[in-house]
């Protein structure tokens, strides 16, 4: 549960001229492969890349690929590679309850890549409103917003989900709520130093200059020339999103069963990993490369903007 | 002192054919090619030359601190007789900051932010004479009294960031002196400090030279400091020296088609655009992976010769004229670039300036004063009742400009220059006085308050080519959202045009429209800035510093560009700068400032000539130029420039100026002299008196 | 710098008392629900209503919070309602585990992750610099609960070196602190590692360097006198923050190894809804992470001379 600040909290790190990664609305596609073409330069971005698609992949096509249905039960505790009484294979064996690990594993994806990019996107909306706000008008906003953040920053994150979920209940919703509530004031944080740089750079002036609103010069002029450091931020933190939701679905306090989820998985079966470890292994394994991606993905964009 | 060390002498340093290279992805590309070199003891050398010439990067092999990609590939290099590129890593230590020390261009990036002043100072002598804690100090504090610095003691124990950009230039040149090296690099030493600070650093130098008689090796982009301080100099030309020998020989009869195109670039503050045009390089400076073969200033020289010039390296060749030894130059057509005409034609001096346009009064700024609040929370402040302080950035401002003129606003940094560009263009408002501009006075409303009509009437133009354009954006769109926004156009394809039109107004090519930023060089950026300023058919365009960024041949270009336009245009003119010959160049009309306040305005020929108000008389002493046939006086002004919060009472110059009469320059707010044309000068002394004046800039009896 | 102290001291203070009226309004407001949760779900509402009663909580809410106030503030957190025991008693053993785990993982970690960040920023693009910002990369992808199963099925099941659980019954037994310590400086170290490696390459770059080593000065010299110290101003920050960091991290591993310390104890309130459970241990985690903070930002300008000599 890492929180990553800036190091220096009032001035973050200069900000270097925003990396040639183009994802404009206007042409996605067209972005999307030019990102691809440029994350060729980083073998780590790449790999990054790969694990990423991988799981977004297994996602989407779900249905298709789990040989089961995840939540029959058929044959408890059994071994990877035994037979299924119905034909085919347990490839990675069942759990306590008899259900495929495999087919878990996969509807486990959606679940994750379900609710982590979701919170994660309305986290960063609320937290680089609260930003730009904070950075390019100053004054009491500045103060209010900025203290209010400090205040939240300053809980134990984990301390905060224990808290917030045990109070309003463990379902999806309450999930994302709780990641937009700890994860917006450490966006707002980044995009607010960032703002404080680029607000005194002269073409903000010339918009201002010519009489442009506050509203187009913060999201059109300001905000497109910070997203090297958000597109990395993004990463990193659909990394810390995925391990939290993880994190809660061990202690008990996931998604409610039985749709399954890797942390729910590991928390279920744990206690009988003596005699039938591969029950807790794979989603472990599952979630970790998941994360990993993301990891990697960040460190190397990170890397192809300050080569640029 | 130029060739007439004897030839036995073993030089300091001596380069023969040196060669660097970078590595880069795209393979290796030669940044120095065939660099050749010789200092002797107490001599002082130039390199100069516009930035990517790979003069810094001469600095850094001298150095042997060539980074991770740079290597020498070639050639030799010997200091004192011993071979540099032979040595190791524990011998080159025990040269490098004993007999070799190096000045940077940043002085406040070159010390460490959390080490004082005295222990960055005590460590030299303490690492290469393992002198005691005592002694070192003992040296450190003598040396800073070498460098004028008062106050020691207390200078010995403050960090970084407590000194100004002149005191942390001369500690980090006592630090360089503290070993008494043999050969001293200095790297833009001035650049990053104002002109009467730059004045002082000079003289310093100067006095280095006669004191230790320390073999100098000097870098810049700036001939005139050149002249200041060197006897001898090479011009540096993408990798090549282009051109060398003493200063006054190279400087008088400059024989190499790039030195003489530099000199064509810059501005003298004795000659203005009627008796001196400037004539711009054509084209750029090619990138090192694409220069071309043969001589690789031939694409942009007039003089180029198909067959002859891009027929293979060219070498140097003996320039010299009326036996001035040791002038060389790389060029083959030397004898046709030597008839040419001189740069300034003798008759032109006399020319006829051509008068000020005088049309209606565009701008009529009357007592306009601008004060910020500043919060002092220290329980200090509070018991004396003084949480709120405030700094004076203007202080009764009186000028004004008429259509079609260009007016210069010129002082050092902190004058309060910009703080009058902010409230101008309604980025912050007046705390008092009045703004006339074409009938409505602005100085109360800012931006957000003002017609849609009066914003699109009043543009400006930016400093620094990299922040002016936003990165996100292309460049054709940033220029239409003017366009639109001020419903010049609103049609798409008559925008299209618009911004097509105003393309070839700037001598841009139409397809720029498509690029992004980050495609064009900082003066085509300068161009679409100045393009985006007239887009919306201003009457009024402000331009902070518009050249200051730029290389020497790309600000004479865009100066050019500028006043084109705006005559054409018939635009009142707002310049920005502190750059005096760039002033004189530009404007009709001066206005100098100091801590806020008007010092003395007038028409440009009247405020550069005498009488002058005794600050516009050192600024104009402290500007370098790159003319041996010009003598000036010398005036370095002592002290530092007041704090705004806390402005002297009487004459805001009083502190510091060189003509102080006494006690009444304290006291008292100076009158106005008013003179003919407009020219009005705030000071004590008597006009009569100031009427005597020497002029600043002289011609050299032959 | 008494000002900036005194500024620092009272935001913390207006931390605390927000998050405590944040804390009361979330878990007390609603008097019937903690009548519930304290008597049972089969309880009458005469019951409740006298229960009610007798603790004051018809009175007006501020009375109420600032009455919470005052004992929170004297040590008296109330009654738990799991283990039938004063909070207090069944807290502060607690909080002594954690922070013999905290300290045995800081202690292990700091000087680890230092140790690496600064070789690895020495020389950017080294060989050691690249296999270390993978290595941090990928354990810090690996969630602590992840890499205690992997963990605990390498040396426990499969190795049987270490116990694999922390429960300390046989009393304190230092072999139990192995898993989970490691555990903990697995996921932890990385950040530190890349962030004193990240400002020491910055470090390395800046002109400041180069003035020292063209002074002439050894290398060793330059990299201890002139790059650490302000190499290491941004890693303290940081470290002081990772405290934050320890609070949630606990949790889990605690949960996981069955370690009796503060962050299981606050799962098992947060699990049975022990009111006054969940608010002592959140208000005693926001205390020691507000409590860092501060001497972060204290340290931060007290290390920092551009501060501090503003």
């Amino acid at each position: 549960m890492n929180e990553h600040r800036p190091p220096d909290r009032e001035s973050a790190e200069p900000i270097k001229p925003p990396p040639a990664i183009v994802v404009t609305a206007r042409n996605i596609i067209l972005g999307l492969w030019g990102a691809l073409r440029l994350l060729r330069e980083s073998t780590v971005a790449m790999i990054g890349a790969g694990l990423v698609g991988f799981w977004v992949l297994v996602a989407i096509f779900a249905p298709w690929l789990a040989p089961y249905d995840p939540n029959a039960q058929v044959l408890p505790f059994a071994t990877p590679f035994t037979e299924h009484p119905e034909g085919g294979t347990f490839w990675l064996g069942a759990d306590h309850l008899g259900r495929d690990i495999l087919s878990r594993v996969i509807w486990g994806s959606r679940t994750v890549l379900f609710y982590a990019p979701v919170a994660t996107a309305c986290a960063f909306a609320v937290g680089i409103t609260m930003g730009l706000f904070a950075g390019y008008k100053r004054g009491w906003i500045d103060d209010v917003l900025s203290r209010i953040s400090d205040i939240i920053l300053s809980f134990p994150i984990l301390v905060l989900y224990v808290v917030i979920i045990t109070t309003f209940g463990a379902s999806g919703l309450n999930i994302v709520l709780a990641v937009i509530f700890a994860s917006a004031p450490g966006i707002m944080r980044i995009v607010r130093g960032l703002v404080l740089d680029l607000r005194n750079r002269d073409y903000v002036a010339a918009a201002q200059t010519r009489g442009e609103s506050t509203l187009r010069i913060m999201f059109v002029e300001i905000l497109p020339n910070a997203r090297g450091p958000l597109i990395v931020d993004a990463c990193l933190r659909l990394g810390y999103t995925i391990i939290t939701i993880g994190v809660l679905g061990f202690l008990g306090l996931g998604l409610p069963p039985p749709d399954p989820d890797w942390g729910g998985m590991v928390n279920q079966t744990r206690s009988m990993a003596t005699f039938a470890p591969h029950m807790t292994i794979f989603p472990v394994i599952a979630i970790s490369s998941l994360v990993l991606g993301f990891n990697l993905l960040a460190d190397g964009i990170r890397e192809i903007s300050l080569n640029d | 002192m130029t060739d007439a060390a004897p030839r036995a002498a073993e030089p300091v340093l001596a380069i023969e054919g040196l060669s660097i290279s970078y590595r880069t992805r795209a393979g290796a590309i030669p940044a120095v090619v065939d660099f050749d070199l010789a200092i002797a003891a107490g001599e002082s050398v130039a390199l100069v030359g516009e930035s990517g010439c790979g003069k810094s990067t001469v600095a850094n092999a001298i150095m042997r601190y060539m980074g991770r990609n740079g290597s020498i590939t070639g050639g030799e290099m010997r200091f004192k007789g011993r071979d540099m590129l032979a040595m190791g890593e524990a011998e080159l230590r025990s040269l490098r900051g004993a007999e070799i020390a190096m000045v940077y261009q940043e002085p406040f990036a070159a010390l460490n932010p959390s080490m004082t002043i005295g222990r960055q100072l005590m460590e030299v002598p303490m690492i290469h004479e393992g002198v005691s804690e005592r002694q070192a100090y003992e040296r450190a504090a003598r040396m800073l009294e070498d460098v004028r610095l008062a106050d020691t003691e207390r200078l010995m124990s403050s960090y970084p960031h407590q000194l100004s950009g002149g005191q942390q230039q001369r500690i980090v040149i006592a630090m360089a002196l503290l070993a008494n090296p043999s050969l001293l690099l200095l790297d833009e030493p001035t650049t990053a400090l104002d002109v009467t600070v730059e004045a002082g650093i000079v003289e310093l130098i100067g006095e280095i030279k006669r004191k230790f008689g320390t073999a100098i090796l000097f870098i810049s982009h700036n001939l005139g400091l050149v002249h200041e301080v060197c006897d001898r100099v090479c011009v540096m030309y993408s990798g090549d020296v282009v051109e060398t020998g003493a200063v006054a020989d190279v400087f008088t009869h400059m024989r190499h088609p790039y030195t003489r195109g530099l000199f064509g670039c810059i501005p003298l503050p004795m000659a203005g655009r009627d008796e001196r045009p400037l004539t711009a390089i054509p084209g750029q400076l090619p990138l090192p992976h694409e220069r071309p073969h043969g001589c690789n200033f031939g694409p942009r020289c007039p003089w180029f010769a198909a067959g002859t010039c891009d027929a293979g390296e060219v070498p140097m060749i003996a320039a010299g004229i009326d036996g001035a030894a040791g002038h060389r130059a790389r060029c083959l057509r030397l004898d046709a670039v030597g008839e040419a005409p001189p740069l300034v034609p003798e008759a032109a001096e006399e020319a006829e300036a051509v008068p000020a346009p005088e049309g209606d009064i565009v701008l009529d700024v009357v007592g306009m004063q601008k004060y910020y609040p500043v919060h002092d929370r220290s329980i200090a402040a509070l018991i004396a009742g003084r949480s709120v302080r405030w700094v004076k950035a203007n202080e009764a401002l009186d000028f004004d400009a008429r259509r079609g003129q260009t007016v210069a606003i010129v002082g050092e940094s902190g004058c309060g220059k910009s703080t009058f560009a902010k409230v101008l263009m309604g980025l912050e408002t007046a705390t008092d006085g009045a703004i006339i501009f074409e009938g409505d006075d602005i100085a109360e409303s800012a931006v957000t308050d003002r017609s849609k009509a009066q914003i699109a009437a009043l543009q400006m133009i930016f400093q620094n080519p990299n922040e002016t354009l936003n990165p996100s954006q292309s460049v054709g769109s940033q220029i239409a959202r003017v366009i639109r926004k001020f419903g010049v156009e609103t049609d798409r394809a008559k925008i299209l045009q618009r911004v097509h039109d105003l393309l070839d107004l700037v001598k841009l090519p139409r397809d720029f429209a498509k690029r992004m930023p980050r495609q064009l060089s900082g003066g085509q950026k300068q161009r679409i800035g100045i393009a985006r300023a007239f887009a919306g058919n201003p009457s009024m365009v402000i331009a902070d510093e518009p050249v200051s960024a730029l290389d020497v041949s790309v600000q004479a270009a865009v100066t050019q560009l500028l006043a084109d336009i705006q005559r054409e245009h018939d635009t009142t003119l707002i310049v920005i700068s502190h750059d005096l010959a760039l002033v004189r160049y530009l404007a009709d009309r001066v206005v100098v400032m100091y801590l806020g306040q008007i010092m003395e305005q007038g028409r440009v020929e009247d405020v550069f000539a005498p009488p002058y108000h005794p600050y516009t008389e050192a600024l104009l002493s402290a500007v370098p130029v790159a003319d041996p046939q010009i003598e000036k006086t010398k005036i370095v002004l002592e002290g530092a420039v007041p704090s705004p919060l806390d402005p002297p009472k009487g004459c805001p110059f009083a502190t510091r100026c060189q003509h102080k009469l006494g006690a009444i320059c304290d006291a008292k707010r100076p009158p106005v002299h008013m003179r003919a044309d407009g020219h009005r000068i705030a000071c004590h002394i008597p006009l009569g008196e100031l009427e005597q004046m020497e002029p600043v800039f002289r011609r050299a009896k032959a | 710098m008494l000002i900036f102290l005194a500024r620092r001291t009272g935001y913390m203070v207006l931390t605390m008392l927000v998050v405590s009226i944040l804390l009361f309004v979330l878990l007390e407001v609603n008097g019937e629900a903690v009548a519930v949760k304290v008597l049972g779900p089969y309880t009458t509402v005469e019951q409740r209503n006298l229960w009610l009663e007798a603790n004051g909580y018809f009175r007006p809410v501020y009375v109420r919070y600032f009455e919470w106030l005052g004992n929170m503030l004297t040590g008296d957190f109330g009654e738990s309602i799991r283990f039938r025991a004063p909070v207090a008693d069944v807290l502060w053993p607690r909080l002594a585990n954690t922070a013999i785990l905290g300290g045995v993982t800081f202690a292990v970690m700091i000087p680890l992750a230092l140790m690496m960040g600064i070789l690895a920023g020495m020389k950017e693009g080294s060989k050691l610099d690249r296999s270390l910002s993978v290595t941090a990369i990928i354990t810090t992808s690996i969630p602590e609960f992840a890499s205690a199963v992997l963990l605990t099925f390498l040396f426990v099941f499969w190795l049987s070196w270490l116990p694999g659980t922390s429960g300390m019954t046989d009393g304190f037994r230092p072999v139990e602190l192995i898993l989970p310590v490691t555990v903990l400086v697995l996921y932890g170290f990385g950040y530190i590692a890349r962030m004193t490696r990240a400002s020491m390459v910055e470090v390395m770059q800046t002109p400041y360097i180069r003035t020292a080593i063209l002074k002439g000065m050894p290398y060793r010299q330059v990299i201890m006198r002139h790059a650490l110290r302000n190499a290491l101003i941004a890693p303290f920050t940081v470290i002081m923050l990772q405290i934050n960091w320890l609070l949630s991290g606990v949790i889990v591993v605690e949960f996981f190894f069955a370690y009796k310390g503060f962050g299981a104890l606050l799962l098992e309130a947060s699990l049975n809804q022990d009111i006054f459970l969940i608010q002592a241990c959140a208000m005693v985690a926001v205390f020691v992470a507000v409590t860092t903070q501060t001497i972060a930002d204290i340290g931060y300008t007290y290390l920092n001379p551009r501060i501090r000599f503003a």
